[in-house]
């Protein structure tokens, strides 16, 4: 019998154990799977060079030979394919962060006042939300483009604060400010107000846990980054200048554009990704039993003091984790930038240059690297974020 | 969704499986039809007809290579391609030959694994400009928008002519050429330029084709021309030889109405070789014997075609120009069929 017992699962082959059953076949399954992708890869290659077209990365070093109508960086057609995709992905970067941006303070301020008790006011943002969440997103961009460039001619632009800013279907041309001497300090100014303001709210607290004294740190806060720097300027007599743009000839010339393509893809992703997030604000914000709010009122409590300290902590526990995946919605979707020629990592270097250049798997594995990438950072921020405000449990 | 599309492209990219070297007539003839790929819509080159139908000059390619390998111009099936999907779509073979007003170039040919089997339709890039701009010439669009299609030649040689001549623009990228009439006649641009044919083309579906002019300037070469993959020959040869033979008809002056009467009377052997009476190129391309008298009476020669879809009594009103065969001015030359 004791034998037994202790021989018998050695007894069998090493296949009768579960342990090592289960490693056996996980360790075959991964080899199926790398001989796959390694069949994939050399079955590609093969094919691809027997058509002729050549593969690999050399192609980032050649130059691009287009234009780009926007970049952030500096950028003209004798630049390379690499450099393309850095104007590509910061112009993705700068719609997509815009986007979520405003469509967060647009989201939250439609879900609360879908809440509101006012029946006009909740039934106007419930009909935002239906209909805008509704209609397909590319329909909406096109939408905005097409109302864009309605706009007057530049020769007959409509002008405000004083002919320094220009609208028409071109774009808005604002001012350029350009920083004179001493600009420097104002900078130092905000970078040590910011230095400052975490610190004091940091010491506030501690003070309000040992005394029970508050202190009015957003107040003082917004008076320091705002102030610092406003104090500096006036010392160093504000030194900035600005360019003017100017019509001139078919355009207008200098200061600072925001084009039709950018500004409609923009209130495209924002406007639509608002109206999914009033909906998780409003689905967060009730989620808290009344209960709480009876609880806190019976305490005392202010009601702004409610909002602050009961509710959002425990809505935006709720809030957070599908604000996540709008933010990453948003992001993805900006690359309908192309249906409108705004010129985005997907329309530039996935579109443009790998038409060029003929090098698609190489370019779509690029791109796709990267948006994966954005996607897993706003993720890991979004994540921090939870944990952070996440309730601990005592 | 654009991702979904683009993610696509990528999967058939990869995909690129087998029959990439050769087999492509035969796989044309087992499925029934020739897949061709086309614009998305451009006057008298490629764009459906008031009966929903394909017509044009490119399309009548696609159809004279369905006439000479099933005897019907009728069996084909159109893929309307964008600028910038057209590459994919023919190296993944979604289609089996592209028709859609491409510009042979080096890298296409040599760097994309295509083969170009001739061309078409000898082209240069122009301006189009509203009249009432009141510019005479390219030379004067210094901070001008323009709109341009995006992956295209087009847009390769705009960024040099601009900056040879020390101008600077502002590009107004658009992706289909209904889209661009769109934005053009909604003036968010001041200039459209492409390849003055399609130039012609878009003016003539605009809402009042008088109110713009084509600007003198013709900035580059485009010789625009069908194109196949790299690697099958014989595919290549037919494609090759359906253009060669729409031409030589022109030259020796066989017509879709003379073609079957030509056939049996012509005491001429050019035109019998042709017609299919003498000799065995059919047999030798792998298709029927009057491959080519199928072309030319269901299709016409180069010239019907080019008169029927782009010429003077068209709304593109374009002359041969260029395009009239060598013997009459031009330098439309095919190599002889023997
Ligand atoms: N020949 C040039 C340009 C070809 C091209 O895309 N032309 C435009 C305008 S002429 C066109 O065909 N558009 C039709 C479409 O958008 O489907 C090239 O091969 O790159």
């Amino acid at each position: 019998m004791a034998t037994e017992t202790i021989d018998g699962p050695k007894r069998g082959s090493l296949l009768n154990d579960q342990r090592t059953r289960a490693i056996i076949f996980q360790a075959l399954a991964f080899f199926l799977v790398v001989v796959f992708f390694i069949y994939i890869g050399t079955n590609t290659v093969r094919n691809l060079d027997a058509l002729g077209i050549s593969t690999g990365f050399g192609f980032l070093d050649s130059p691009a030979g287009y234009d780009i109508a926007m970049s952030l960086i500096p950028y003209e057609a004798t630049n390379t394919h690499g450099r393309v995709f850095f104007v590509g992905l910061f112009n993705t970067l700068s719609v997509a962060i815009a986007g979520i941006f405003a469509a967060t303070i647009l989201g939250v301020v439609m879900g609360v006042l879908r809440l509101s008790k006012n029946w006009l006011v909740s039934k106007l943002v419930y009909w935002y939300v239906e209909i805008l969440r509704n209609i397909p997103l590319l329909l909406q961009i096109l939408f905005w483009y097409a109302v864009l460039i309605t706009l007057p001619h530049p020769k007959q632009s409509i002008v405000f604060f004083g002919e320094t800013f220009h609208l028409n279907k071109r774009g808005l041309y604002m001012p350029e400010p350009i920083a004179g001497d001493g600009f420097g300090l104002i900078v130092v100014a905000l970078v040590v107000a910011l230095i400052i303001v975490p610190i004091m709210s940091k010491m506030a607290k501690k003070r309000q846990e040992a005394t029970g004294q508050t202190f009015p740190v957003f107040w003082t806060s917004v008076a320091l980054i705002l102030g610092l720097p406003l104090l500096a300027a006036a010392i160093t007599g504000f030194p900035v200048t600005y360019d003017y743009a100017e019509l001139k000839g078919f355009n207008f010339k200098g200061g600072m554009v925001l084009r039709p393509e950018f500004v409609a893809l923009w209130f495209a992703l924002t406007v639509y990704t608002a109206a999914f997030i009033a909906e998780i604000v409003r689905a967060g914000i009730q989620a808290v039993s009344h209960g709480q709010t009876e609880a806190a009122f019976s305490l005392g409590l202010k009601p702004s003091w409610t909002t602050r300290m009961i509710i959002l902590p425990q809505a935006l526990r709720v809030i957070v984790p599908p604000l996540t995946s709008q933010y990453l919605n948003l992001t993805k979707n900006s690359s309908l930038a192309i249906a409108i020629g705004y010129p985005d990592l997907v329309s530039t270097f996935g579109g443009t240059s790998l038409n060029q250049t003929g090098q698609a798997i190489e370019i779509i594995m690029i791109t796709m690297l990267v948006y994966l990438s954005i996607s897993l950072l706003i993720s890991m921020m979004m994540n921090y974020y939870n944990k952070r405000i996440a309730l601990v449990e005592r | 969704m654009k991702l979904g599309k683009f993610l696509f492209a990528a999967a058939a990219v990869t995909a690129l499986s087998t029959g990439a070297s050769a087999g492509t007539l035969d796989d044309v003839k087992a499925k029934g039809f020739v897949q061709c790929g086309v614009t998305t819509g451009l006057a008298g080159f490629g764009a459906p007809n008031d009966q929903g139908q394909w017509a044009g000059f490119d399309v009548d390619f696609c159809r004279a290579m369905a006439a000479a390998i099933f005897g019907d111009a009728a069996k084909v099936k159109y893929t309307p391609t964008t600028s910038k999907e057209r590459f994919t779509a023919l190296q993944s073979g979604e289609i089996d030959v592209l028709a859609r007003n491409t510009t042979w170039t080096f890298s296409r040919d040599v760097n994309l694994g295509f083969e170009f089997i001739g061309v078409n339709y000898y082209d240069g890039q122009g301006f189009m400009v509203r009249k009432s701009l009141g510019v005479t010439s390219a030379k004067e669009l210094d901070g001008a928008s323009v709109c341009i299609q995006t992956g295209t030649t087009t847009e390769l040689n705009l960024a040099d002519y601009f900056r040879s001549n020390g101008m600077s623009y502002e590009s107004v990228v658009i992706e289909t050429s209904a889209e661009g009439r769109g934005v053009y006649e909604e003036e968010r641009c001041d200039v459209y330029t492409t390849d003055a044919s399609g130039l012609a083309a878009q003016r003539s579906t605009m809402s009042d084709p008088s109110e713009h002019i084509l600007l003198p300037e013709i900035i580059s070469k485009e010789p625009l021309g069908p194109l196949v993959r790299h690697g099958d020959n014989q595919w290549g040869d037919i494609a090759r030889w359906t253009l060669g033979a729409m031409i030589v008809a022109e030259e020796l002056g066989v017509t879709s109405a003379n073609a079957d009467e030509m056939a049996s009377t012509s005491k001429n052997p050019e035109i019998l070789r042709l017609l299919g009476g003498e000799g065995d190129m059919g047999a030798q391309l792998g298709l029927p014997a009057d491959w080519a008298k199928n072309i030319v009476k269901q299709v016409g020669n180069y010239g019907e075609s080019f008169e029927r879809n782009l010429g003077t009594t068209t709304p593109l009103a374009l002359e041969r120009g260029l395009n009239a065969l060598w013997t009459d001015g031009g330098i439309l030359y095919a190599p002889p069929m023997r």
